[in-house]
């Protein structure tokens, strides 16, 4: 059976987590990501944790290989705060996770929540100094008099020791809350951005950063948008997007001025004034927005659908793709219980031909550009032998139900795919359920 | 869509069916509108965004706390629209309310 990327197939691999149903509120995954090789994959949660898996490849020359991700370091990334002054309660749940390219033996990752960015250091250890001249073995001190000979410490192998150690603490920048951060091509600085405001960062400096992009009116009951998302693009340093809670996105060029609330370019598609409902401007709002790895290409998320823009036309998306249309004529109870604003993430496949996001009861949807494909994949334990393919579901709209299909009104929305990952050259992936992370690979025929 | 009964209806109607047909969307705002009708007419706008903006904050002022306690006092089943539309002034503040969130020293599930 053929699928998106021509005969690829999508196998289990392996799921992490919890098998229980009782849900702990720390436990919820709110940011997966993988490093610019692949070879990690960390997740952050509710609970201010970070998880990073490292990929362990068995057996690469074997035609059909299992990559499996296995724990490498976790650690307590931020925790609960209250704000006594404004009256506010900082969640610790980690928003966004990105990684620096690495330059040297240690990884380092950009970890945030609402309100405090902090690098962290991710380092191994696996040799220990032996030998001190003051030291005994287990740390005691000597008496200096019994002293009578030096010598050199030497480093004899331990067992590996991953440790992390925050590097440094970027706070105090944000008054309203963090949506994204971005790592710049140059590898020396990155942006934050919050719901009006987005500030430049120098990877160094903790205590200054430059605002670049600020919406806020000086008449707060004039407000009619925020800025939900904002990244870096890949390749031009001077460059980055960002997207507002009414549909659009705006590019702006560093190089034109320091305080970029003129944007370079404005993209926008223009909305038929017939269609307008109490529940447009809502299901508009961007939701996340990612360049393709090649940089000519953004995609963005709404509620109901995934657009593909060119860079260079602003005037509508060159491709759109349908998530869960079916969900149009169920607005207004999503609207009561909340889902309307559920912020679903999207990705690119390492090559920008296939696209991935999620979706409600488990669903996650792959859209192929090239081949004009998509398909509808669950992740659930239910389909978790090693190796087991993946079946695709579909979901009934209206009218009869075939075998096999699910109806509208059966699908479980608190079972909700905000979070997925694509492995930046292979065909792997990383889907978050609430508190579980599934990985499947393709199966290599 | 069967057009045995075409001529028995208004052109109103059949407008309105064309609506439905056209635009799901305006059937679920027409449904939304009938259960909540003191919803603002300005959805997108500065209440929804505010609330967005505001999230976390816990209390306001004294102002809010005696507005929050008489609420309280009246308080039924919680409406819906009152939940859509109030900013601040749901949780009345106590000494015991406030929070004592401590870290989770409990590693997380995925690692285990």
């Amino acid at each position: 059976m053929a699928g998106p990327g021509g005969d690829m197939q999508w196998c289990f691999s392996q799921v992490k987590g919890a098998i229980d149903d009782d849900v702990a509120e720390a436990d919820i995954i709110s940011t997966v990501e993988f490093n610019h090789t692949g070879e990690l994959l960390a997740t952050g949660d509710k609970g201010g944790r970070v998880v990073i898996f490292q990929q362990e490849i068995e057996n690469k020359n074997q035609p059909q290989f299992r990559s499996e991700y296995n724990v490498y370091s976790t650690f307590q990334s931020h925790e609960p705060e209250f704000d006594y002054l404004k009256s506010l309660e900082i969640e610790e749940k980690i928003n966004k996770i990105r990684w620096l390219p690495q330059k040297n033996a240690a990884q380092f990752l950009l970890s945030t929540n609402d309100k405090t960015i902090k690098l962290w250091k991710i380092s191994e250890r696996d040799k220990r100094p032996e030998g001190y001249n003051l030291k005994e073995d287990d740390g005691r001190y000597k008496d200096p008099n019994t002293i009578t000979s030096l010598r050199v410490p030497v480093l004899i192998p331990m067992d590996l020791m991953v440790e992390a150690s925050p590097r440094r603490v970027f706070a105090n920048a944000h008054t309203y809350h963090i949506n994204s951060i971005s790592v710049n091509s140059d590898n020396e600085t990155y942006l934050s951005a919050d719901d009006l405001r987005i500030n430049l960062w120098h990877l160094e400096i903790t205590d200054r950063s430059f605002n670049i992009v600020d919406i806020k009116p000086a008449n707060m009951e004039e407000l009619t948008e925020v800025i939900t998302a904002a990244e870096f693009h890949p390749h031009q340093c001077n460059t980055f997007v960002y997207s507002s809670s009414k549909g659009t996105i705006r590019l702006c060029d560093m190089r034109a001025s320091a305080l970029c609330d003129k944007h370079s370019k404005l993209f926008e598609e223009p909305e038929d004034p017939s269609n307008r409902s109490f529940f447009s401007e809502i299901i508009s709002s961007i939701s996340d927005v990612k360049f393709s790895h090649n940089g000519r290409y953004m995609m963005t998320r709404d509620y109901l659908s995934m657009k593909i823009w060119d860079l260079n036309m602003e005037n509508r998306p060159v491709e759109t793709y349908q998530v869960h249309e079916y969900l149009r004529s169920k607005l207004c109870s999503l609207y009561e219980n909340d889902c309307i604003f559920d912020k679903f993430e999207c990705c690119w496949n390492g090559n920008d031909s296939v696209v991935m996001t999620g979706s409600y009861n488990n669903f996650f949807r792959m859209f192929d550009r090239g081949h004009r494909r998509d398909v509808t994949l669950e992740a659930s334990r239910e389909n978790s032998k090693p190796m087991q393919v993946l079946k695709p579901r579909k979901v009934c709209a209206g009218g009869k139900r075939k075998k096999d299909e699910i109806s509208v009104d059966s699908l479980d929305f608190n079972k909700k795919i905000l979070h997925t990952a694509w492995h930046p050259q292979d065909n792997i992936i990383a889907v978050a359920t609430t508190n579980n992370l599934y990985i499947f690979q393709d199966k290599v025929n | 869509m069967s057009g045995e009964m075409e001529e028995t209806r208004t052109a109103e109607e059949q407008q309105e069916m064309e609506d439905k047909v056209i635009s799901p969307e305006k059937a679920e705002e027409a449904k939304l509108k009938a259960r909540y009708p003191n919803l603002g007419a300005k959805p997108g706008g500065s209440d929804l965004l505010r609330k967005r903006l505001q999230k976390g904050q816990k209390y306001f002022d004294s102002g809010d706390y005696n507005m929050a306690k008489a609420k309280m006092k009246n308080k039924q089943l919680p409406s819906a629209p009152t939940e859509k539309t109030e900013i601040t002034g749901g949780h009345i503040p106590t000494p015991q309310d406030l929070p004592q969130r401590k870290t989770s020293i409990v590693a997380s599930k995925l690692a285990g």
